[in-house]
């Protein structure tokens, strides 16, 4: 990996998301209007949402993840950029690390602060919090790095917002299990690490899978 | 020039690459394809005909025991095939067979037809033997997410209108969902027997008669074969789609219109 690619790439992603605020905040504004919903469709019953806001927590993370996807490359693909990017020797997964690590920056790392906050709103108890927290810190990397993939894959199709839905969704299901599941089993008065474990293990296999799946996509999509 | 006298003239032997060209895989696909419909059109009468008449009644669910011949053979197939696409897309990826590629599109729905055959008549056989349509069972969950994984690459490779860049996408989605169906399958086991307790398993554990297992397997044997012919028959209408313009296949079109 080229860490000098990675560096430049990553911090560029970054301006350029500060230079348009709003934008990047959206993800984080669906995230809190998703999970908002719930309670309005289900009923505001305490036992009830307590008992489901692990879950919509993480559902509306891994629907706002997957949503704000489709422009990761968009831009650098119209303009040619991505093209020169993948030039230099060994530069495809230094891109598809630094566009995911700057992706989870700018819209995981919001959800992760804000998730807390949504637990509360949903009458999740007070110690389940920091489960919910970890699980998501640990989660919404995996969900950036294997949306890289799909957003990779996608790239400058028509419907690619749609199809990268459709793809990583049934890949993220184990990410899903583990992650909500950490606070539902605080709730049934269990452990949560070894649903945490598991999770850092996906990290773990995402971090090293992940970057050379989406090189080996971005290639086909360039090609 | 008449090129299938030269296309004859110039095959000397067999190797491992014979039928990787295209045009040798049509004329070998249209024997080997309606012979496996033919063997699959047997089995399945011959399976059936054990399955209703040979095969007894079920001592604990009476006669609707009998949709096991065509669920089992179905969700068999419906995993097969899945893998049978990742291989087949694995070979295209790291030899660039253009046959590969093809074989892989022309797996992907036959298996999502399996996957949706299993659960459909898995559905059918819960509602009188557990009294339901679905329950988020590890067995159904993962098959359901198996579904979604078929429908994922089909809809990928529908979209991209290159036929290379559609063909390589595909294939690096269908090794990525390879790779992720064993974590995939744990995780929905382990978060099932977390949230549901005992749950059900299908009457795997009471010895089966003999003539069950044969109609079982007849019907299984009827699959494959079918599953074979339908994908021959898929991957030579995809063979002429992208080789239409070739001097073989405007010969064989020229053939078959005049």
């Amino acid at each position: 990996m080229n860490g000098a690619v990675f560096l430049a790439v990553y911090q560029r992603d970054l301006r350029l998301a500060w230079r348009r605020r709003t934008e990047a905040l959206l993800p984080v504004a669906f995230f809190l209007v998703a999970a908002s919903l719930f309670p309005l469709g289900v009923g505001p019953d305490p036992q009830v949402l307590r008992l489901i806001a692990p879950g919509v927590v993480w559902v509306c993370a891994l629907l706002a993840a997957m949503l704000s996807m489709p422009p990761l490359y968009a831009a650098d693909h119209a303009d040619g950029s991505l093209e020169q990017l993948l030039l230099a020797p060994g530069a495809g997964v230094a891109v598809a690390a630094a566009k995911a690590a700057g992706h989870w920056t700018i819209s995981g790392a919001p959800l992760v602060i804000g998730a807390p906050l949504l637990g509360l709103l949903l009458g999740l108890p007070v110690e389940e919090l920091p489960v919910l927290f970890v699980s998501l810190l640990l989660g919404t990397p995996i969900l950036s790095l294997l949306g890289g993939v799909g957003a990779a894959l996608t790239l400058g199709l028509r419907s690619a917002g749609m199809l990268i839905v459709l793809i990583v969704l049934p890949l993220a299901v184990p990410a899903l299990i583990f992650g909500a599941g950490a606070a539902a089993a605080v709730d049934a008065g269990q452990s949560p690490s070894p649903h945490l474990s598991l999770l850092g293990a996906l990290l773990i296999a995402c971090l090293v899978g992940a970057p050379p799946a989406t090189a080996a996509a971005l290639r086909i999509a360039v090609e | 020039m008449n090129t299938s006298a030269a296309t004859a003239a110039v095959r000397p032997r067999l190797t491992w690459f014979t039928f990787a060209s295209p045009s040798n895989f049509y004329r070998l696909a249209g024997v080997l394809g309606p012979l496996c419909g033919v063997v699959a059109a047997v089995f399945a009468l011959a399976g059936l005909w054990m399955g209703f008449f040979v095969a007894p009644t079920d001592a604990v669910q009476g006669e609707v025991y009998r949709i096991i011949f065509i669920h089992v053979p179905a969700a068999w197939l419906s995993m097969v095939l899945y893998v049978a696409m990742a291989f087949w897309a694995a070979v295209g990826w790291f030899l660039n067979a253009r046959m590969a590629f093809i074989f892989a599109r022309a797996i992907a729905p036959t298996g999502a037809l399996f996957t949706l055959l299993a659960l459909w008549t898995g559905s059918l056989w819960g509602r009188p033997t557990w009294g339901t349509w679905w329950v988020w069972d590890a067995r159904l969950t993962s098959e359901l997410i198996l579904l979604f994984l078929y429908l994922g690459y089909m809809a990928l490779v529908a979209a991209i209108d290159e036929v290379r860049r559609a063909d390589k996408a595909g294939a690096l989605l269908a090794i990525v969902g390879v790779v992720n169906v064993p974590i995939i399958y744990f995780s929905v086991v382990w978060w099932n027997t977390l949230h549901q307790g005992s749950s059900l398993t299908m009457g795997k554990e009471q010895h089966m008669a003999s003539s069950m297992l044969a109609a079982m397997l007849l019907l299984t044997l009827a699959c494959w074969a079918y599953a074979f012919a339908v994908v021959f028959a898929r991957a030579r209408a995809i063979v002429l789609e992208r080789e239409g313009d070739n001097a073989w296949a405007r010969a064989l079109i020229a053939r078959t219109q005049g």
